[in-house]
């Protein structure tokens, strides 16, 4: 095949006029360049700029799965107690599945396409119009199609990281089905107002234009407080806080972190939408906030309790993950790292202290670092955001408060307020009509039992086999 | 014959094991086990909530042997367990009726 058709490239170039080859050797005369060599030249150039930003963002969504899909699996499975492993990990994979059907047909239409400022419209609905072309209300150089899968990998681990608040003592059947409808009535609602066309709270164009980055408030702030409700509403596991339920395998929890940490490069440099240099900003800050985290939550630790322990270093890390979340392409190197020191200490006080004096559940504090966390980052956005790094409100307007747009902080509060707002009163119709439908709990019986065998007659370990 | 059953640390376990080859002993069982005696557990934190774990990880050996050599095994499991701290350890001696051995059914000392 090669043969034959090299042999024919050869034959037409013998074949070429001379006229032709002589145009091709000499320099080509100015008035030859034509309107249309322009034209193919930019589309060249558009092409080459669609397949660059197209392969980091397909990337970048593989990595924000790979948060959730071993991530955070592993980070709540090692957290509990061995009978709950199964059951835990189940949790997060669940939404894989359940979120991204639930995308195609509606999710992704209620947070993206044209609505109101509180949620989107019905144009695409099983995800009609969404082509391989781009959609340049979001991304002009990559395939709506991978805008909208991006976008549902962030839409996956939301609910799953509100898994970490009832560990261990809910049916798997109620949190089916109370995730599903959380994903279309807090979540898509959430993303529209922050980053769908014409919303509420988006910076660019939005009544109250608040600064987000990569989900500070539409997957930490609503997840985190969402846990909160959701520990307070459920009770606590049987047996808490006399009994002892310490973590029945760190291994896996630090496998599972650092996962979590490698993938948030997906997540916040993803959120550039392309790959120049505002991915660069954003994979940087991820980094040192996450690092800074670490120490700071360490630190903290050693102070409380006399030990550096490693369940405190992963957590600190995530902790300063999230708190960078929503500044991440808007703040310079130094203020991330300020950002992740902050985050360290504030989410260990959250969850040494803050916890015990009120005695809420929270089972693997996820409102203690991802409420807490993402509350904190969106409002330290507001103060370092720089228009240095990203004009976010057009050249040459000061964004945060260092630019001197003090009044930047208050969007914040306001758009962490509405979160916070929607986030709560969403949960609770949720858990009050899945509890008296299906029931939430499982039976005390059930709970001593575990999820494991309760729930999916399995075992994570059997260890006679 | 009597029976001996030391529990130990499980980090003293190959040592234990080498000193009883050294005097001669030859058949033991091992087991994981966990226990305390008057050391009572230590406390672990995490996330800052203090977690007392009373029962510990120890390794429990036991052999059957002659009589004459509850000394010899007795000095050798106790030479080489031994750290001098607490949680060390326990040796149990009792006396053992019978012994069989299952492949041809010999009885009493010569089945050790």
């Amino acid at each position: 095949m090669f043969g034959v058709r090299f042999r024919f490239s050869l034959l037409s170039l013998l074949l070429l006029p001379s006229s032709l080859l002589s145009a091709q050797t000499s320099p080509p005369a100015q008035t030859a360049v034509t309107q249309a060599d322009v034209k193919s030249l930019q589309d060249a150039i558009h092409s080459a700029q669609m397949n660059a930003d197209n392969a980091w963002m397909l990337v970048s969504a593989a990595l924000v799965l790979l948060m959730t899909g071993p991530g955070l699996a592993l980070f709540y499975g090692g957290l509990v107690r061995r009978k709950n492993i199964l059951g835990t990990m189940m949790q997060s994979f669940a939404m894989m599945g359940l979120v991204t059907i639930l995308w195609a047909i509606v999710g992704y239409s209620l947070a993206f396409a044209h609505g109101t400022s509180f949620i989107g419209g019905f144009e695409h609905v099983f995800l009609r119009g969404v082509s391989l072309a781009p959609n340049t209300d979001y991304a002009a150089t990559i395939p709506e199609q991978t805008y909208m899968v991006y976008q549902l990998m962030f839409a996956i681990i939301t609910p799953a990281l509100i898994t970490g608040a009832f560990a261990e003592r809910m049916k798997f059947s109620a949190m089916a089905v109370f995730l599903s409808l959380w994903s279309l009535i807090v979540y898509s609602p959430m993303a529209h107002m922050v980053w769908g066309v014409g919303g509420l709270l988006n910076a660019n164009g939005g009544r109250i234009p608040s600064l987000d980055f990569a989900g500070g408030t539409v997957v930490h702030v609503t997840s985190g407080i969402s846990a909160l409700v959701t520990a307070i509403y459920l009770g606590k596991r049987i047996g808490y806080p006399q009994t002892n339920m310490p973590p029945h395998s760190m291994v896996l929890s630090f496998i599972g972190a650092c996962l979590l940490w490698v993938g948030w490069f997906g997540f916040n440099a993803g959120s550039a939408l392309g790959s120049g240099p505002l991915a660069t900003s954003a994979f940087v800050n991820t980094h040192f906030a996450a690092a800074t985290a670490a120490l700071g939550w360490t630190i903290a630790e050693w102070i409380h309790n006399g030990k550096p322990t490693a369940l405190g270093a992963i957590s600190g890390a995530v902790a300063g993950l999230v708190a960078i979340t929503p500044a991440s392409g808007f703040v310079q190197p130094f203020p991330a790292l300020l950002i992740g020191l902050a985050a360290g200490v504030f989410c260990s006080f959250m969850v040494f202290k803050v916890k015990s004096w009120f005695g809420y559940d929270d089972s693997l504090d996820a409102f203690g670092v991802h409420g807490a966390g993402g509350t904190l980052g969106a409002l330290l956005t507001g103060f370092f955001a720089t228009r240095l790094i990203n004009p976010a409100f057009g050249p040459g307007a000061a964004t945060g408060a260092v630019d001197g747009h003090w009044g930047q902080i208050l969007n914040q509060v306001a758009g962490v307020a509405i979160a916070w707002a929607l986030s709560a009163a969403g949960t609770l119709v949720l858990l009050f009509l899945v509890d008296k439908t299906i029931g939430l709990r499982v039976s005390a019986e059930d709970e001593s039992t575990g999820l494991d065998l309760s729930q999916h007659g399995e075992e994570g370990y059997d260890l006679n086999s | 014959m009597l029976k001996i059953e030391a529990i130990i640390q499980p980090s003293k376990l190959d040592a234990v094991k080498d000193a009883l080859l050294e005097v001669g002993i030859e058949g033991m069982t091992i087991l994981e086990a966990r226990g305390h005696g008057r050391q009572k557990g230590h406390t672990e934190f995490y996330r800052g909530r203090e977690y007392t774990v009373d029962l510990l990880p120890k390794v429990k050996i036991e052999m059957v042997v002659l009589d004459e050599m509850k000394e010899k095994a007795v000095n050798a499991i106790g030479s080489a367990a031994r750290t001098g701290r607490i949680g060390d350890g326990k040796i149990f001696v009792s006396r053992v009726e019978e012994a069989i051995r299952i492949r041809n059914d010999e009885r009493g000392e010569t089945a050790l």
